[in-house]
């Protein structure tokens, strides 16, 4: 990464934005189910505990008007959702009893 | 030792006369005879939903909706008068499909001052009337006025957009009976941010929609859903409410929110976000008076979930949000399912972070379902075991679907014993 992307006060998440900043949970459920559980709770680790913070700074906008980083910020807190399910419930990156289920979000508000 | 009373005949199922308590044959889910029976006798004549109002807010907004149980394509749109109309998605010159965009059997949806036909540029206004063809003096003796859309009724409930492919059928509010109008005064339209998902599933449609109308198998397939230090305090399930009306069916539960259990039967990130497998814990203010929700009356109400005729279920949350799952037969053991959640318009991060926790929630138990229940297909299909499948009280709900379908069936073939002879 050569420029931020997220706010300076999140600079500490910084090496995760290139992976998980994305739009969509099709893209979101992707990455989590082409991760490693290393990966994952790297990610989770550092994540999870700035998500309050992270929250805080977005909710000083408006949701239809989020500046790029704290929109770029968003998407990582909704990754942060996605991998949580993994750390948290299954310790595994797929549903445990999911087999080879898919199930596609295919409508959603952005962001 | 029962959580909840039950009613004086002592038990549910014994509650509602003619349910009966005997063993269930699956035969209806793995029969391709039983299917196309289906077809006939109930998905070209029951009301089926197939949107919300809200897929077609303007003048000229429509959506196509492909009915492969019907062998059909509908276009539904909104007219000049704001009347929501439905027809077949077949131009009348040679039977081209009507509406679609990259790919004749995908589903699209748009905004138009007409349909066009792709193919010779015949066209029809909003109300289905020919109103256009391409060189006319052509043909003979061509009557526009007898080359309109075929119309199929469409009729909206409470926002929800229903068609029906029967000839005459009966109104949709006497289909859909007391127990469902009740819930006509809930603001659906105030609930108007929206995750849909569709999946195709390998299983008969009503297989999958029987996990979603009982809950006895909640501790056991989900038993993720509750946090390690919950689960050993996870009894098995009773529901304090069932109704049944016609061919509909309810049931409710009852419990305190989410929010207020301890810490540690929460998961973290429900904590992090406010939100969860329940939803949301931001409440929005819908107002006191819901009618219809909470049929029994039941106290610490939690949600409902209305299984309404035959492939619809709406299911209220007392927090203030709710959804909507629809099961369509592709084939008798193929299935598509839909769902949507719907929530208040999100005004902050906060607000949309919780709603991703609750929908991404959703889709992880609901994979469970999905990728268990090939299995259930497989198995039924073995015919190992036939027609005696022992169900419980907690399953009131599935035998009485199967018994309505079972019924819809009968009445069908009754009336046409010709066309169910094989």
């Amino acid at each position: 990464m050569t420029e931020a992307v997220l706010p300076a006060d999140f600079s500490d998440l910084e090496p995760f934005a290139a992976t998980w900043c994305l739009a969509t949970e099709a893209e979101r459920y992707a990455r989590r189910m082409a991760s490693t559980m290393a990966e994952l709770e790297a990610f989770y680790q550092a994540g999870f505990p700035r998500i309050g913070e992270a929250l805080g700074y977005c909710d000083k906008f408006p949701l239809d008007g989020l500046p790029d980083d704290a929109h770029h910020l968003l998407q990582l807190v909704h990754s942060l959702i996605m991998v949580a399910m993994c750390v948290e419930i299954w310790h595994q990156p797929n549903v445990i009893d999911g087999a080879d289920a898919v199930l596609d979000r295919v409508a959603e508000p952005l962001p | 030792m029962a959580l909840y009373p039950k009613p004086a005949e002592g038990s549910w199922t014994e509650h509602f006369p003619g349910v009966g308590t005997g063993v269930l044959s699956y035969e209806d889910c793995i029969s391709p005879e039983f299917y196309e029976a289906e077809r006939e006798a109930i998905f070209k004549r029951a009301w089926l939903n197939v949107g919300r109002v809200e897929d077609v807010p303007r003048v000229g907004s429509y959506f196509t909706k492909e009915i492969e149980v019907a062998a059909t394509s509908l276009v539904v749109v909104r007219d000049l008068t704001g009347q929501v109309r439905a027809f077949h998605n077949i131009c009348r010159h040679r039977g081209n499909k009507l509406m679609w965009n990259d790919y004749p059997r995908a589903e699209t949806a748009g905004s138009c001052r007409a349909f066009t036909c792709k193919y010779h540029g015949w066209r029809y206004d909003l109300t289905g009337k020919l109103t256009f063809v391409q060189q006319e003096g052509e043909f003979f003796d061509l009557d526009k006025a007898d080359y309109g859309l075929v119309p199929v009724h469409c009729e909206v409930w409470a926002g929800f957009i229903f068609i029906n492919l029967a000839e005459s059928p009966e109104p949709l509010q006497v289909f859909l009976g007391a127990m469902v109008t009740d819930l006509g005064g809930y603001p659906f339209d105030a609930l108007t941010e929206r995750y849909d998902f569709t999946a195709d599933i390998r299983c008969n449609w009503k297989i999958f929609l029987d996990a979603f109308q009982e809950y006895y198998h909640v501790p056991v397939l989900h038993s993720q859903e509750a946090t390690p230090a919950a689960r050993p305090k996870m009894p098995g399930f009773e529901a304090p409410y069932y109704n049944l009306d016609g061919p509909h069916r309810m049931v409710a539960t009852s419990g305190p929110p989410r929010r207020l259990w301890p810490t540690d039967y929460q998961y973290p990130i429900e904590i992090a976000t406010r939100s969860g497998l329940f939803g949301p814990w931001n409440e929005p203010d819908l107002g006191d008076d819901l009618p219809g929700v909470n049929p029994g009356g039941i106290k610490a109400w939690q949600m409902s979930n209305f299984q309404i005729f035959p492939n619809m279920e709406i299911l209220i949350w007392q927090t203030g949000w709710y959804m909507l799952y629809r099961y369509w037969p592709t084939s008798h053991n193929t299935h598509r399912f839909e769902g949507s959640l719907f929530f208040p318009p999100a005004r902050t991060a906060s607000d949309r972070a919780a709603q991703e926790c609750a929908v991404v929630m959703f889709k992880e138990f609901a994979l469970q379902d999905a990728g268990m229940l090939v299995g259930t297909q497989q198995g039924l299909e073995s015919r190992a075991v036939r027609d005696d499948f022992p169900l419980n009280d907690q399953e009131l709900l599935v035998r009485h679907f199967h018994n309505s379908v079972a019924s819809w069936v009968d009445d069908y073939q009754r009336a046409h014993p010709v066309s169910v002879t094989r």
